[in-house]
């Protein structure tokens, strides 16, 4: 197992702030749980903590992007998607600001809280806004990765990360589609921590004669149409698995670009139906609402019949 | 358009005194009727009671460079009252920040005079505006920055009652009180009409002064007179006496000043001038002018 995510980002935050005196992180009463609260102790003077104001931590995010700062805002995914919405859309995306929206406890990962944490529409809110880039990293090192890249950028970006350790996947230098098995019957692109998943899946699969490609794919705003286009055009066949509403994520950013595109494909989605979530633990809920790897396997061994 | 006050806007660094000001609001406010008549859309009500605000504030107060829209040590003016579009823009035009001939383009099509201002497309405004409740987060988040970088610039957040009717306004109240940045002030822009009627049918605001107080504001100790320049010039000297932070202004304004049958009038807020209120509605505010231009 991996260090969380969140643990990751924290930690990141701290290293970059020794090099970037215009890093500026701000928190809504929640920075021992997204560990924002790390930069606080490191860099007092440049943590900020808004209280429960989603709302109004991102404006305030917004203008001190106008002054020359390079905000990071962190909350629980859901709130600042569904309470910040008018802040996102018309401050931040409206005027291209380089503010990073680090959405903690994105999906399910706030399993025990139920329904009223759980995050399974960010995506689908954060990727209709223009200006606006989306990543999902799907473990601790694809969350460094996306901070360090969404520094870089010249507007807004949205990380959503997970709130409990997951496995490592095969490393890559710079955040982007991470290729973590080659086969030549299905592809499986999977979403954030479902990746790992999709590799028991692949293994499961392998056992009974099907090569399945696995592709980790963090970037859903630019979408990387190339890359599950290029394993497309070998395999035929596509699974998208997402930790978000079936409605308006990943894989409908997939089908609308594979669509556009004149790609045709046997295909299939797995995500969370319209339905709302429950409390539990972790792993069982997700598996409960579709993801584990023994659907993953079934739904793609459906398709290669 | 007249002879009298606009030679005083050749000097782009003159700093103008409470009778210009007075003048130059009331100058503005023909160009705004005029302008708003002719492209048929805009909001005059709101445009019309914060003349003399933001007339003082560019043309007296603000430390600002024209040709230097996004110079950073500037100090910042945030309209959260953005419906008043047409107010900034007749300002920034006049100021120096573009041709005034571009007034004519708002609300067209590929215009850089956007419904709401826009600080994308038109130089000199700090933050877009138009969705209500924004502004008072966005000028915490300067101020604060302000500080961060060591920098003195001034924030002036210009806000309505419908801006107040919004919750985040009120995070953002109790926010400020919490960082205390330094030259940050909220201005209140309170005319006492809103869309759909007066405050009192929409939604009361009680004592906003004790309201303001209680969250750990520093109140000014009475309202100022928002459509008089002399009273609004005073009201700086009571932002400069101390250093205790932030500050709030509450500026007794009138919807629609300038014209008898706007003034005070909530169907004015967003209302098509047709053209027998612009004939009847221009008399009055020439006359105004004029008798503003005889006292300089």
């Amino acid at each position: 197992m991996s260090v969380a995510m969140r643990e990751a980002f924290g930690k990141k935050l701290v290293e970059l702030g020794a090099t970037c005196p215009e890093l500026v992180v701000l928190d809504a009463d929640v920075s021992s749980s997204t560990k924002s609260g790390l930069f606080g102790n490191a860099y007092p003077d440049r943590f900020f903590n808004i209280g429960v104001a989603e709302a109004n931590m991102v404006d305030i995010a917004a203008g001190m992007a106008t002054a020359g700062l390079r905000p990071v805002v962190n909350a629980f995914s859901i709130f600042l998607a569904l309470k910040a919405t008018d802040q996102i859309r018309n401050t931040l995306c409206y005027n291209n600001l380089p503010v990073v929206i680090a959405g903690a406890y994105g999906g399910l990962s706030d399993s025990f809280d139920g329904a009223s944490h759980q995050s399974i529409c960010d995506i689908a809110i954060m990727r209709a806004m223009p200006n606006m880039q989306v990543i999902v990293p799907s473990d601790a090192r694809q969350a460094e990765l996306a901070l360090e890249y969404a520094l870089k950028q010249d507007g807004p970006v949205f990380i959503r990360l997970n709130r409990n350790p997951m496995p490592d996947l095969p490393a890559s230098d710079e955040i982007g589609t991470v290729v973590c098995s080659e086969g030549s019957d299905v592809t499986i692109a999977a979403n954030g921590i479902t990746a790992s998943f999709a590799n028991e899946a692949a293994a499961l699969l392998a056992k009974e004669g099907i090569k399945a490609e696995v592709l980790s794919v963090p970037m859903v705003k630019p979408l990387d149409v190339e890359s599950i286009k290029k394993s497309v055009a070998k395999t035929g066949k596509l699974l998208c698995v997402e930790e978000h509403a079936l409605m308006g994520g990943f894989s409908s950013a997939v089908s609308e670009a594979f669509m556009k595109q004149g790609i045709c494909c046997i295909f299939d989605a797995i995500g969370i139906e319209d339905r709302f979530t429950e409390s539990g633990p972790y792993e069982p809920l997700l598996a409960k609402y579709g993801i584990s790897a023994e659907n993953i396997a079934n739904r793609a061994k459906a398709l290669c019949k | 358009m007249n002879t009298g006050v606009t030679q005083l806007l050749s000097d782009p660094e003159r700093k103008f005194n409470a009778k210009e000001l007075a003048a130059l609001a009331a100058y503005f406010r023909v160009v705004m009727f005029d302008t708003l008549h002719d492209r048929g859309t805009g909001h005059w009500g709101g445009a019309a009671s914060s003349a003399e605000l933001t007339t003082s504030l560019y043309f007296n107060r603000m430390n600002i460079k024209t040709d230097e829209s996004k110079w950073e040590d500037r100090d910042r003016l945030i309209l959260s009252k953005g419906h008043a579009s047409m107010n900034l823009y007749t300002i920034l035009a006049n100021r120096g920040f573009f041709p005034t001939e571009e007034l004519a383009t708002f609300r067209k099509l590929d215009s850089r005079l956007q419904g709401h201002p826009c600080m994308k497309k038109l130089p000199g405004v700090d933050m877009s505006t138009g969705a209500l409740g924004h502004g008072i987060s966005i000028g915490l988040g300067m101020a604060m920055a302000a500080k961060v970088t060591n920098r003195s610039f001034w924030t002036y957040v210009l806000v309505g009652e419908g801006c107040l009717n919004e919750g985040q306004s009120w995070e953002a109240i109790m926010s400020a009180a919490k960082f205390k940045p330094k030259n940050f002030v909220l201005m209140v822009d309170y005319n006492k009409v809103q869309l759909d009627g007066t405050e009192e049918e929409i939604m009361p605001l009680g004592s906003l002064s004790d309201k303001l107080k209680s969250f750990g504001w520093n109140v000014c100790p009475h309202a100022y007179d928002g459509n008089n320049t002399e009273d609004v010039l005073s009201s700086y000297d009571w932002m400069d006496q101390d250093d205790v932070w932030p500050k709030a202004v509450i500026y007794d304004t009138i919807k629609g000043k300038g014209i008898s049958f706007t003034e005070g009038k909530s169907s004015w807020h967003g209302a098509v001038i047709d053209d027998d209120s612009y004939a009847k509605g221009i008399v009055e505010l020439k006359k105004d002018l004029q008798n503003k231009e005889a006292v300089l």
